[in-house]
């Protein structure tokens, strides 16, 4: 019997310092793609009862390390870590999309700063705390990016895209650090 | 040269840099310009277009004669500010627009031609004959009149690109905006503070000035110590806030590096940043106006405040002898800095009989203008004009007051139209001309120390009430609070030439003329003279300019009122604005799961949208393309071919109504698919034209798996959105792309299924696995899908892993299939693959064919509607007539075709009105041994066999080509299902 080998997304590119800044990849494990047919709030008390988390409001993540439900657009959610439960596709689309996605993690003091350099979001303190998420662009990618922790912020481009992912965030994380 | 004890410089640091070729030693703080003129050098540029000598004329962004070219090689920089450029170590700067040189110029023979070359000039003289324009007058004209040049080089610098937010938004760190951002920062809101230059403080650096107990500088760097201390902060100086666009954006150009060495590793030479803020102030000053009188342009002539401004910033006298010349009071600072710096002062000259001029004891002229300079490549003597006559004083520096002009610049930039203010004789904003905006000191028309100090207060305290937050008191210290007068003065009568726009040659006489010629309009005015078209847009004459056309005109200043500013305030490099886009940057790439190693094997890749596909893999030996290519062909047609095709468009579809769904969108009908079946689908734009086509598979009794055309995917996926937002909200429908998740491969050819049941865990055959099945399968225990499609018409498949094990999954297809006598195929071999078997791509379906055009006008069911079906039916869709699909092949065996090239009849002339279809594809068959395509054809089905011309007129190919059926290879379709 042949035998495949796995490749992550960013496999050979990362990880990498720049700065007091460093980029890695995460391996996320399961990740869900959750869309309920038409009304969220009878779908919610589903995903509620099977994993212990509620449906992310716009902007928001819920559940906690290791189990998270991240808002991932109208009308659709990331469940992200455990595998999803079979009562969910009931009332939603319920799609693997575990090797959809390139995710990294860029994390140290500045890591703000590098954002500010592609994203046309506040991603600061003040305007976007521990457990915000938005869908927003890197430079010219559709990406999510949620804060993780401080001064840590989880990033998720479309896998083919990962070269360029980690193109971007160089040069910027470059050219922060070119003005310590 | 330097005056001791004068100057924010810092003398212990010598900074040593060139202009034109000679090293000059200036300080650490000092412009080219300040350092240039303590080096004596008081000539930095030839004019536009007259090439007259000029000098230094101001000390900031306004500049409009010293402008340098900076860097060599591909850094060099053209048209810099010498005001603005700062020196440091090595810096190398030259002047431009002279030849041989700039103490030697011949172009300046233009000078001496100018009666001829007054405005309108060209409009008048270039006119015949008509074809002589781009050819000759144009380039000529280029050549002599112009600025810097750009090297012609790729740059290698870096510019960077970057967002900021705030609360509050304060252009300009002069007395006005360092009380309002402290005002603001001190109540707690979050502040910006953005300034043009490299020490925050505005005028209180050019002035000797007191603030409270000490000097207006230690006051403002005490200010900027307390706000760069404070977290809700940010001070961005050497940064120009260069446009205000919608909903509080604005735009705003750094200098990161432009003052130092630093280049590569990443480090910006400039960053273009867009500002987020909530509310802004808009404190950005004031700027003086000369005054127009003949040979007003000398090198020596300067602004009254320009010459303050070298003296107390860069304790630089700009003259052994200077005479001051101005219609207000303001001016009279200047000779009292200067006299009391030690500077010989000739005469202060006011144009005002009755002014009255305190603490200066030199020689005072009032009721005087200056009315004519002497001298060529500097400033000689002047002549004043009073009552007693003319006299001629010898000076060589003479600082002149017209005036000062708020700098509303910004408000204009969302049509906010200036108002006059006939007591301070200049335009003002108008109160919300930018929303959320509040206009404070100088450049809301507040000139005096103290009254920019408590204006900045309120705005600082009207933002943070417009903010909700609650204001803390804030004292205003003790200043200067002088009244403005002035009388006004924008021309001195006489003969010659008096310069206004000095960046474009325009003079008093060029503006009269205009409204001679009835340009009365001040747009028409502007364009016909050129007046503030230049890099500084006027900024210097544009009031001057006009109050003279009001003048000429009859009408008052409001009537005539102003021309538009636009963005950008001073001029922005492309770099800048692009930044971060030139090579990898400029869009992002996918790349396969198979991508490295389809590289590897030296396959030329080619963009698709924005994937990379390999166009064919070449195998040594090979020395053309078409090798490679008839050679991967043949692994389809008599072994097997590997292909990646995840690039392929799939969105995943479930819910309850997804049948209903597909029906609506596609033509065809899918809620009667079987699971575990494909159907093959087209899909109308709402007009009727042929919008995508794909295969959709029926994975559940709710689950499809949609596949689209590589390059449109986007548009598919945003049309689903349309339909179930939009027209249909209520089905119970969802739809995900599932293109990144799975990796897959077509597999095809005669051996497919052989190399397929090597590698799968559980064997197919022809009954469990028929054409157009589908369902899941195992790899290796990788649960994976298996689709049996073809693109190629032979008995093929697709194989589908999630992704991550996708480039493993190519490396094995690949060596199973090479060692079945078959291999990798690219995008070439598909192409040819295609044609052969008469399949459409976006070749065909580019946006004007119908279904029927394509010849599958009866896919769309008539038991159903579907997007477009009725836009489908129009009579002009529907007419025989219409350019129809069929297949083209050339009489001759040798015979070449081209994609794009028209057809016509056989015995027609080949022009437009003749055209009777065209080539959308062709390629070489290497089963039928020449060329075959894809083209339209009037009426096309009806005319099998017959004989027509293809003319290509851009690549000079003409071809006798037969007419025939679509399909070349397998008409019958028997591979497939084999």
């Amino acid at each position: 019997m042949v035998e495949l080998q796995e490749m992550s997304p960013c496999a050979g590119l990362l990880p990498v310092t720049i700065g007091t800044v460093t980029l890695k990849e995460v391996a996320p494990g399961r990740m869900t793609s959750l869309s309920p047919f038409g009304d969220a709030s009878e779908f919610g008390a589903v995903l509620k009862a099977a994993h212990g988390m509620d449906w992310p409001a716009p902007g928001r993540s819920t559940g906690k390390e290791g189990a998270r439900c991240i808002w991932f657009g109208r009308g659709e959610a990331l469940l992200v870590g455990p595998d999803p439960d079979g009562k969910l596709d009931k009332l939603a689309a319920v799609v693997d999309q575990s090797d959809a996605w390139a995710v990294v993690t860029l994390e140290g003091a500045g890591a703000v700063d590098v954002l500010a350099r592609l994203v046309p979001v506040d991603l600061r303190d003040t305007a976007f705390k521990r457990g915000a998420t938005v869908r927003t662009q890197v430079m010219h990618m559709s990406a999510s990016i949620t804060k993780a922790g401080t001064e840590q912020f989880r990033i998720m481009v479309f896998r083919s895209m990962a070269g360029t992912l980690v193109h971007d965030l160089k040069q910027a994380m470059a050219a922060v650090a070119s003005r310590e | 040269m330097r005056v001791a004890s004068k100057g924010l410089i810092d003398r212990s640091k010598p900074v040593h840099f060139s202009f034109d070729g000679r090293t000059y030693r200036g300080f650490a703080g000092d412009t080219v310009a300040s350092a240039l003129l303590a080096n004596g050098v008081t000539l930095m540029g030839r004019s536009f277009k007259y090439h007259r000598p000029r000098g230094v004329m101001t000390a900031g962004s306004e500049e409009p004669n010293a402008l340098i070219t900076t860097g060599t090689g591909a850094r060099r920089e053209p048209n810099v500010r010498a005001t603005v450029q700062e020196i440091y170590d090595g810096l190398v700067t030259r002047s431009q627009n002279a030849w041989p040189s700039l103490d030697v110029d011949v172009m300046a023979v233009n000078d001496l031609a100018a009666p001829f070359l007054g405005a309108g000039f060209y409009y008048k003289t270039f006119m015949w004959p008509k074809r002589f324009w781009e050819a000759i007058y144009e380039p000529v004209i280029r050549k002599t009149a112009g600025l810097g040049a750009l090297s012609g080089e790729s740059n290698p610098d870096t510019y960077e690109r970057a967002y900021a937010f705030c609360d509050l938004l304060v252009i300009g760190a002069g007395p006005t905006g360092l009380m309002a951002a402290l005002t603001a920062a001190r109540a707690g809101a979050d502040v910006i503070l953005v300034d043009e230059d490299s020490v925050m403080g505005g005028r209180l650096n050019a002035e000797s000035e007191a603030v409270g107990h000490q000097s207006g500088a230690l006051w403002a760097a005490g200010i900027v110590a307390e706000l760069a201390a404070m977290d809700n902060v940010r001070l961005m100086p050497r940064t120009t806030v260069t446009g205000a666009y919608d909903g509080g954006m604005f735009g705003a150009l750094e200098r990161v590096n432009q003052h130092t060495s630093k280049r590569g590793g990443g480090a910006p030479l400039e960053a273009f940043w867009r500002i987020s803020a909530k509310h802004s102030i808009l404190a950005a000053g004031a700027l003086e106006r000369p005054v127009a009188f003949q040979n007003n342009d000398r090198p020596g002539i300067m602004t009254a405040g320009a010459v303050r401004a070298y003296l107390n910033r860069w304790g630089v006298a700009p003259g052994r002898r200077v005479a001051v010349f101005g219609n207000n009071d303001d001016a009279h600072r200047t000779a009292r800095d200067l006299m009391a710096a030690g500077v010989h002062v000739v005469a202060l000259i006011d144009s005002r009989a009755e002014a009255e001029i305190e603490g200066f004891d030199g020689q005072v002229i009032t009721g005087a203008v200056v009315c004519n300079t002497g001298g060529r490549k500097a400033l000689e003597s002047i002549t004043v004009r009073s009552e007693a006559g003319e006299e001629a004083l010898q000076v060589d520096c003479l600082a002149v007051s017209g005036g000062w002009n708020p700098t509303v610049h910004l408000t204009c930039y969302m049509n906010g139209r200036p108002t006059w203010r006939e007591d301070i004789q200049s335009f003002v904003p108008p109160p919300g001309a930018i929303p959320n905006m509040t206009v404070a000191g100088a450049c809301n028309g507040v000139f005096s120390t103290h009254g920019c100090l408590s204006d900045g207060v309120d705005a600082g305290t009207a933002a943070l009430k417009a903010l909700g937050k609650k204001a803390v008191a804030v004292e205003v210290p003790v200043a200067e609070d002088a009244d403005y007068a002035l009388v006004p003065l924008w021309a001195v009568a006489g003969k010659g030439r008096a310069w206004l726009d000095f960046q474009n040659d325009v003079s008093v006489k060029d503006i009269k003329q205009a409204a001679v010629e009835n340009f009365r309009s001040v747009e028409h005015m502007k364009r016909y003279t050129t007046q503030g078209m230049a890099t500084d847009q006027g900024k210097n004459s544009n009031v001057a300019a006009l109050a003279i056309l009001a003048d000429a005109t009859g009408r008052g200043m409001p009537e005539t009122g102003t021309t538009t500013f636009r963005p950008p305030y001073s001029p922005v490099a492309i770099a800048a604005m692009g930044a971060g886009a030139q090579g990898h940057g400029f869009a992002p790439e996918r790349h396969t799961t198979s991508h490295k190693r389809t590289v590897e094997r030296g396959a030329p890749m080619i963009e698709a949208g924005l994937w990379y596909r390999p166009s064919y893999f070449p195998k040594a030996g090979e020395t053309t393309w078409r090798q490679s290519c008839d050679r991967e062909v043949g692994y389809v047609r008599k072994a097997v071919g590997v292909c990646d095709v995840s690039t392929l468009g799939k969105i995943d579809i479930q819910g309850p109504d997804a049948g209903k769904l597909l029906d609506f969108v596609y033509t065809n009908m899918f809620s009667t698919l079987k699971v575990g079946r494909v159907r093959y689908g087209l899909m109308l734009r709402e007009d009727g034209m042929v919008m995508d086509d794909g295969t959709t598979a029926r994975l559940g009794e709710h689950h499809f798996v949609m596949t689209t055309t590589t390059a449109a995917a986007g548009n598919v996926m945003r049309h689903l959105e349309f339909v179930t937002q939009c027209l249909h909200p209520e089905w119970a429908v969802s739809f995900t792309s599932v293109t990144e998740q799975w990796a897959q491969f077509a597999v095809a050819g005669p051996k497919a299924r052989e190399l397929l049941n090597g590698l799968l865990d559980k064997e197919i055959d022809n009954d469990n696995w028929p054409f157009m099945a589908c369902g899941d399968v195992s790899i290796g225990g990788v649960a994976g899908r298996l689709f049996r499609i073809s693109f190629s018409g032979e008995h093929a498949y697709e194989v589908a892993v999630p992704s991550r094990f996708g480039a493993a999954l190519f490396d094995e297809l690949v060596k199973r299939a090479e060692a079945l006598g078959g291999g990798p195929y690219g995008m070439e071999a598909l192409n040819v693959l295609r044609i052969e078997k008469g399949f459409i791509t976006h070749a065909e379906i580019e946006g004007r064919a119908t279904a029927s055009d394509v010849g599958m006008g009866r896919m769309i069911s008539v038991k159903k509607d579907c997007i477009g079906k009725a836009m489908a039916a129009r009579p002009g869709l529907v007419d025989a007539e219409r350019p129809q699909l069929i297949g083209l092949k050339p009489v001759s065996a040798e015979g070449e075709m081209t994609a794009g090239a028209h057809l016509f009849e056989r015995e027609a002339e080949a022009v437009r009105v003749n055209a009777k279809g065209h080539v959308s594809s062709v390629g070489y068959s290497p089963e039928l041994g020449r060329m075959i395509g894809l083209g339209f054809f009037a009426a096309g089905p009806t005319r099998m066999g017959e004989v027509v011309r293809l003319v290509d007129h851009l690549r000079g190919v003409e071809t006798e080509v037969e007419i025939c059926h679509p399909v070349f290879v397998d008409p019958e379709g028997e591979r497939a299902r084999g």
